[in-house]
């Protein structure tokens, strides 16, 4: 079912059903094959360093890099608040669940406090989105930010339930299986699992009537409602798709830091996700991979660069924000875009009969 | 007619048995009133043309119709219910249809998907995560409707790639998906060839009596062809209305109409 595609010119026309078919396996291109062998065997030949910290951190930031790009990529709306429904789930599990902070969380059994979590989070999602699809651009950029902004600083002030200042420590994932899931391999998989159901959620639900719906939104608001589609309807309802991916995110950061505080969805945060969005490019749900990949990488050994020529390892921000400037200047969709141009570029030299370079 | 008249009928009592009833519309462009106190019937199943010179403000009337605009004043009934504030996708599950003057397509998808999406737009299920299946009824009635307007070759073309002609052929498909009761054409002919012309009529004489229809059309042929009646409007008001023959024979629509329009009806 997933891999069939009711929009393909074989399928439109009935011919799929006559010819032979090729077995599903078959039709999965060759590349999605590769990446799938690589991200499975990487534990057994990277170091744990690598695959907690970097692969790790790499999926759940993709995550939420996802669920802007589901938002702006499909819906054309830009948000700004999905850092901050990461941080609300985050904050949910460590409320609702068992932490060092025992004064302040509740610590109720896990098959409580992570539905609660990713249904907080998403209803949160929700209302941001049902006060924002009334706005257009700019708008929405400044009130999701405005958001954004008042969490930050409410959790930060808030005592009674955020724990203000110090937010949450010792927040752990439960130990379901009798596995410790934060454990480098363990969590390896664990945030590879989820981010591939997300990036096969998206991908699916893309070509499903509501991501149909969508993008018939984004492009042709007008002839949307002239067909008989709840423009406004879609597009709240993009927010909560967007938001339970974003939720998901949000739980395992929490994870894997074992503490949240007011940083994590902090602005700095917040503006972080959106240039991962844009430098992977937003185009196709893999552009929020690729960019939070390479922002992970330049984050964490950028630092060991720049000691390495007298520079204060303060300055990665400055290296990250020429990539970007560099990224938005020569390719305005990412890294996706220069890669799908150098392809077409590499297809046009070849000979259109024989295949064959030329 | 007697279909259309127990489809009426089911809808209850608060049907007049009109298909659409306008009283007193008007709509203000700033100071400009690009339609003024417009009231007008049409019967379920009717045909009607509506004529008038550029900027008579016969689009505006469609866009008031659909819900495209809220009307300034005045009150607009769909089968006998007040719809005056109900937005458009409401106006639409009604059995409401429009074309465009101007395209309004899904230029980055194909002939299909967009078929697809406006079946799927007055079916329920609209929000559906799932793909539909092979057998899908509503993929089976978007071939339909793209083989009815003669783009069955052009099925998985994106809409960019496609001859204007098609284009305007696509436009119909749109409105023609889910069940229309009552559909609205702006100038669905402009811009095609004779021939891409007399397919238009085809079509347009081909729908089942039930579907009434109004058509914006500049060129008479086309026009009193398959309406039966027409109205003439001019400065944003109803000018004049009647049967093709008396609208054909009129000397003041001669004037307005082969003549310079500007000097007719000041
Ligand atoms: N969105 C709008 N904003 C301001 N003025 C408008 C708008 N739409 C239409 N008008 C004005 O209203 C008047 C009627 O326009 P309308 O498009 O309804 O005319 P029309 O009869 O459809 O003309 P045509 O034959 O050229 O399509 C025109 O003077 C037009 O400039
Ligand atoms: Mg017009």
């Amino acid at each position: 079912m997933a891999v069939f595609d009711p929009f393909s010119p074989e399928a439109m026309a009935g011919r799929a059903k006559g010819a032979p078919q090729p077995m599903w396996v078959e039709r999965v291109p060759v590349a999605v094959w590769v990446m799938a062998v690589v991200f499975l065997t990487m534990p057994a030949w990277a170091g744990t360093f690598w695959i907690f910290q970097v692969m790790g951190w790499s999926f759940i930031l993709g995550m939420i890099a996802l669920s802007l790009m589901f938002l702006a990529g499909y819906g054309g709306m830009v948000s700004l608040v999905q850092m901050t429904i990461a941080g609300l789930a985050g904050y949910m599990v460590a409320i609702l669940g068992p932490t060092g902070t025992a004064a302040v969380s509740l610590g109720l059994p896990w098959y409580v406090y992570i539905p609660a979590a990713i249904v907080i989070a998403a209803a949160f999602g929700t209302l941001v989105g049902a006060l924002a699809v009334r706005t257009d651009g700019i708008y929405t950029i400044m009130i999701t930010l405005a958001i954004a902004a008042a969490f930050f600083y409410f959790t930060r002030q808030n005592y009674t339930i955020f724990n203000g200042y110090s937010g949450f420590n010792l927040v752990l994932p439960p130990a379901l299986f009798g596995v410790d899931w934060r454990q480098p391999v363990p969590f390896y998989y664990l945030a590879l699992g989820c981010a591939a159901l997300c990036y096969g959620a998206v991908v699916y639900v893309a070509r499903a009537p509501f991501g149909l719906a969508l993008q018939g939104t984004r492009d042709n608001p007008r002839r949307m409602a002239a067909l008989g589609f709840n423009v406004t309807a879609h597009r709240i309802f993009a927010y909560t798709f967007a938001g339970v991916i974003a939720a998901l995110g949000g739980i395992l950061l929490v994870w894997q830091n074992a503490q949240i505080a007011p940083g994590t969805a902090g602005l700095p945060a917040v503006f972080d996700i959106l240039v991962i969005a844009v430098v992977g490019g937003m185009r196709r749900p893999e552009g929020a991979f690729i960019g939070a990949f390479i922002y992970v990488v330049l984050r964490t050994y950028s630092p060991d660069v720049l000691t390495a020529f007298g520079l204060s390892n303060e300055r990665f921000k400055l290296l990250i924000g020429l990539g970007f400037l560099a990224i938005v200047f020569f390719s305005p969709d990412g890294v996706l875009g220069l890669w799908d141009r150098w392809r077409a570029r590499a297809r046009k030299r070849r000979d259109p009969l024989t295949g064959q370079p030329r | 007619m007697s279909m259309a008249d127990t489809a009426a009928a089911r809808l209850g009592s608060v049907s007049a048995g009109n298909a659409l009833e306008l009283r007193g519309v008007t709509k203000m462009f700033g100071a400009l009133a690009a339609i003024a106190d417009v009231t007008m019937t049409v019967r379920p199943g009717e045909r009607r043309a509506v004529l008038g010179s550029n900027g008579a403000g016969k689009t505006t009337l469609f866009n008031c119709i659909t819900g495209d605009f809220l009307p300034t004043s005045g009150t607009i009934r769909l089968f006998g219910e007040d719809v005056t504030a109900f937005p458009a996708h409401e106006r639409i599950r009604r059995g409401l249809r429009r074309t465009y003057q101007i395209s309004l397509l899904f230029t980055g998808l194909t002939v299909a998907d967009n078929v697809y999406l406006a079946c799927r737009g007055v079916s329920r299920a609209r929000f559906s995560m799932l793909r539909p299946r092979r057998g899908d009824p509503l993929l089976i009635r978007a071939g339909e409707l793209i083989e009815a307007v003669h783009l069955t070759p052009a099925r998985d073309r994106l809409v960019s790639e496609l001859s204007y002609g098609q284009q305007r052929q696509l436009e119909i498909a749109l409105a023609l998906a889910g069940a229309p009761r009552f559909i609205l054409f702006d100038e669905p002919a402009a811009g095609l060839s004779p021939a891409e012309r007399r397919e238009l009529v085809a079509i347009l004489t081909g729908l089942p009596t039930h579907i009434g229809f109004i058509i914006i059309e500049h060129d008479m042929d086309v026009a009193l062809r398959v309406a039966e009646s027409v109205t003439m409007m001019h400065n944003g008001r109803v000018f004049k209305e009647g049967m093709p023959a008396e609208i054909e024979e009129d000397a003041e629509v001669q004037a307005l109409y082969l003549g310079d329009g500007s000097h007719a009806h000041g």
